[in-house]
């Protein structure tokens, strides 16, 4: 006989007030519209007081005449380019100045954080003391010092010291040749590229071969004389299609070649070397969250303490550094907003600051200016995090 | 378009109050005070002195302004405003009026939403450079380094004139004029440029101010004067007419010295008017009758005032010039108080 199981008596639904579920969706409800009401009002009363002020709207600046010339810029920018073409001139400026902080503060970040925990005991105790003074001096007061120090330290321009024959320190900055090249010099940047192709190749195969046999391939010496080889044979055989650009002093500076302004080098100095101590604890915490059975095991095997380093408590270790890691370089990305202080002709000084003054619309200007920083770092970020999940350990 | 403007714009908001509307005057009244936006430190023009109160003759258009509003020339508070975030801080109403020896421009005026409320100081744009470089005109600084303050008039002007005479420069360009002063006096530039008066005032700072000199060039019109926001035509007016009250005052030969006396026993129209004896001017500004004599006995007359902070007897020693009264060749020119 079979037992008809019948379904339990319907749960009783409870009134549409009382039902979790619809509560939920209606408060949900009524805050997004509170917000959304918020936010346009806020918009719409902002739109409303600038125009009531008169006050001049709308992204058209943009290809209006600059009219003011910018002392470093990595493309052609005149008077006569436009207040657009300035804001990719800042944009530019603050990459550049910020690619170059992130490398010189995470190498010399790594290494004044193993530095620190290094048996030599003056070794250690330098680091210590590099990381506890500069961590604790505001960066402001930082940037000024080695803008003021480099800025008196250096002599007029007709007094240069001249470096190598034809470099010339002052302090408008370092001059030195810079390269013209001629027509065949394509020919010279394609051997360079497959130069880098084929040290990804050669790397790729000597790790399999390792793997496979275990014997070991000069990857390092390879790589050199691709990357170096390839291309002066191709100097060579298109006959060295490069000219070069000499400064010479005219009148009140040196015209020609390319200047290091004392700005960019300050700024670049000030941050990597604030940045570094960061990066430096967050090394030395990273190292010393991996577990010393680790080393004690590599040095059972043989291994001397730098491959051990190198190759068994970094790449642990990465997975505790990578995350703060991406905090600092975040935070040397908008710390380089100081270039205002310093006159460096940043996306802060150019755009937020000439621009802005030049036209009065502050408001489309500056959030310019914030979508840029928040486009810099989100950039910079996915890219750590992408690192973060190629480094993150595999568990079988 | 509009939408997208929009969402940009709620993400500065804060920079833009709703109460900076019409009513200026009758908010200074029942706040009991005239907010100033003065510069950070121009000998001369706005700069405080060694017991921290604030002189100068833009200070003392401020302080006639409050004399005509309150009746007390001292009841005026003053924020020291950096170049960049001058005209910020008058739109969003941080400030009642500004007074920042700031250059009367179409841009300014239109685009920028404010107004300029007269002259108080015809300048023009020089240069000054170290005597040992052996320069006596401003042509002959192709290829020089300069300072210049960001975003002035000066930056533009620099930018044109080097270019309308073929010449080239290296602009080193910072935030503050303190700045700008210490990078040329390190030797980072060549060349100091900004209005002739600002020149003189601030080779006064300087390690040496005799080792430098100003070059006879005048390059450029800087007409500067007080400012005050768009949409409030009667403070406006309030601030227009305590500037012409001053020249007026001097026109007249009152002073504030004799002021009480020429109020008593002067017969001239003009005297009588201006100071509140006959006719109803300062019914007609919204003020007291007595709007003009406070500001003449508590403030002085435009001359006591320009020979006070930047006239020949002071560190600065500035000529009249152009601006002597018209009667005198000058350019400052009352408009009638009738």
């Amino acid at each position: 006989m079979a037992v008809e199981l019948t379904d339990a008596a319907p749960r009783a639904r409870p009134p549409f007030y009382n039902d979790p579920r619809i509560r939920a969706i209606f408060f949900q409800a009524v805050v997004l519209g509170a917000v959304l009401l918020g936010s346009l009002y806020l918009v719409h009363n902002t739109i409303r007081n600038l125009e009531s002020q008169g006050i001049a709207s709308g992204f058209d600046f943009l290809n209006t005449t600059a009219g003011f010339s910018i002392s470093m810029s990595l493309i052609d920018y005149s008077q006569q380019s436009t207040y657009g073409r300035a804001f990719v001139v800042g944009v530019i400026n603050t990459i550049l100045v910020s690619a170059i902080g992130v490398f010189l503060a995470t190498i010399l970040g790594f290494l004044i954080g193993v530095a620190r925990l290094s048996p030599n005991w003056l070794l250690s105790k330098i680091a210590a003391a590099y990381v506890e003074v500069l961590r604790n001096i505001p960066l402001l007061l930082q940037l000024f010092f080695w803008y003021f120090a480099v800025l008196r330290a250096l002599p007029s321009p007709r007094n240069s010291v001249q470096l190598f024959g034809s470099f010339f320190l002052n302090n408008r900055g370092l001059s030195s040749p810079s390269p013209v090249p001629q027509a065949g010099f394509t020919l010279v940047w394609v051997a360079f590229v497959v130069g880098i192709v084929a040290t990804i190749a050669v790397r790729r195969w000597a790790k399999k071969r390792q793997e496979a046999t275990g014997q070991q391939f000069p990857v390092f010496f390879t790589a050199l004389g691709l990357i170096l080889g390839l291309p002066l044979l191709a100097a060579i055989v298109t006959g060295f299609p490069l000219k070069w650009d000499y400064p010479e002093l005219k009148g009140f500076n040196f015209v020609g070649g390319v200047v290091l302004i004392p700005e960019f080098v300050a700024l670049v100095v000030a941050l990597s070397t604030y940045t570094a101590t960061f990066i430096a604890e967050i090394v030395r915490s990273g190292i010393l969250a991996v577990s010393h059975g680790q080393t004690e095991a590599a040095y059972a095997l043989g291994l001397r303490p730098g491959p051990t380093l190198r190759l068994v408590v970094i790449p642990q270790a990465l997975r505790v550094i990578i995350p703060p890691l991406t905090s600092q370089y975040l935070n040397l990305t908008k710390n380089s907003s100081l270039a205002a202080a310093i006159a460096y002709p940043d996306i802060v000084l150019v755009f937020a600051g000439t621009v802005l003054m030049q036209t009065g619309q502050a408001v489309e200007i500056i959030g310019m200016t914030m979508a840029c920083y928040l486009t810099l770092s989100l950039l910079i970020s996915a890219f750590m995090n992408w690192y973060n999940k190629k480094m993150a350990l595999v568990e079988r | 378009m509009k939408v997208l403007k929009g969402l940009l714009a709620a993400a500065a908001v804060t920079v833009i109050s709703t109460a900076a509307m019409a009513g200026t005057l009758d908010d200074v009244q029942s706040k009991g005070f005239v907010q100033c936006g003065v510069s950070q430190g121009l000998p001369g023009f706005s700069n405080p002195d060694q017991q921290g109160n604030w002189t100068g003759i833009d200070v003392d258009v401020c302080r006639a302004v409050a004399a005509a509003v309150l009746g007390d020339a001292s009841k005026v508070k003053f924020t020291p405003l950096s170049a960049k975030e001058r005209f910020t801080a008058l739109q969003s109403g941080e400030v009642d009026m500004l007074s920042r020896n700031t250059t009367w421009t179409l841009v300014r005026d239109t685009a920028l939403g404010l107004n300029f409320a007269g002259v108080n100081y015809y300048d023009g744009q020089g240069f000054m450079v170290r005597k040992d470089l052996g320069v006596k005109s401003a042509l002959e600084l192709n290829g020089a380094s300069v300072c210049v303050n960001i975003g002035t008039t000066t930056e533009l002007n620099l930018s044109d004139y080097f270019r309308a005479n073929g010449m080239k420069f290296n602009p080193v360009v910072f935030e503050k004029a303190d700045e700008v002063v210490a990078a040329y006096d390190a030797g980072r530039c060549d060349v100091y440029t900004t209005d002739q008066s600002g020149l003189a005032a601030q080779r006064i700072k300087l390690k040496d101010p005799s080792a430098h000199v100003i070059l006879p060039e005048i390059i450029s019109k800087e007409p500067l004067g007080p400012v005050v926001r768009h949409g409030d035509d009667q403070w406006f007016d309030v601030v227009k007419w305590s500037l012409y009250a001053m020249v007026e005052a001097e026109e007249d030969g009152v002073t504030s010295k004799n002021a009480a006396e020429m109020k008593a026993s002067s017969e001239n129209p003009n005297v009588r008017r201006l100071l509140g004896v006959e006719g109803d001017m300062g019914k007609n500004l919204g003020l007291n009758d007595d709007w003009a004599y406070n500001i003449v006995t508590q403030v002085g007359n435009y001359g006591e005032s320009f020979a006070r902070y930047v006239g020949p007897q002071t560190a600065l020693g500035l000529e009249r010039g152009l601006n002597a009264l018209w009667k005198d060749g000058g350019l400052q020119y009352a408009m009638p108080i009738r």
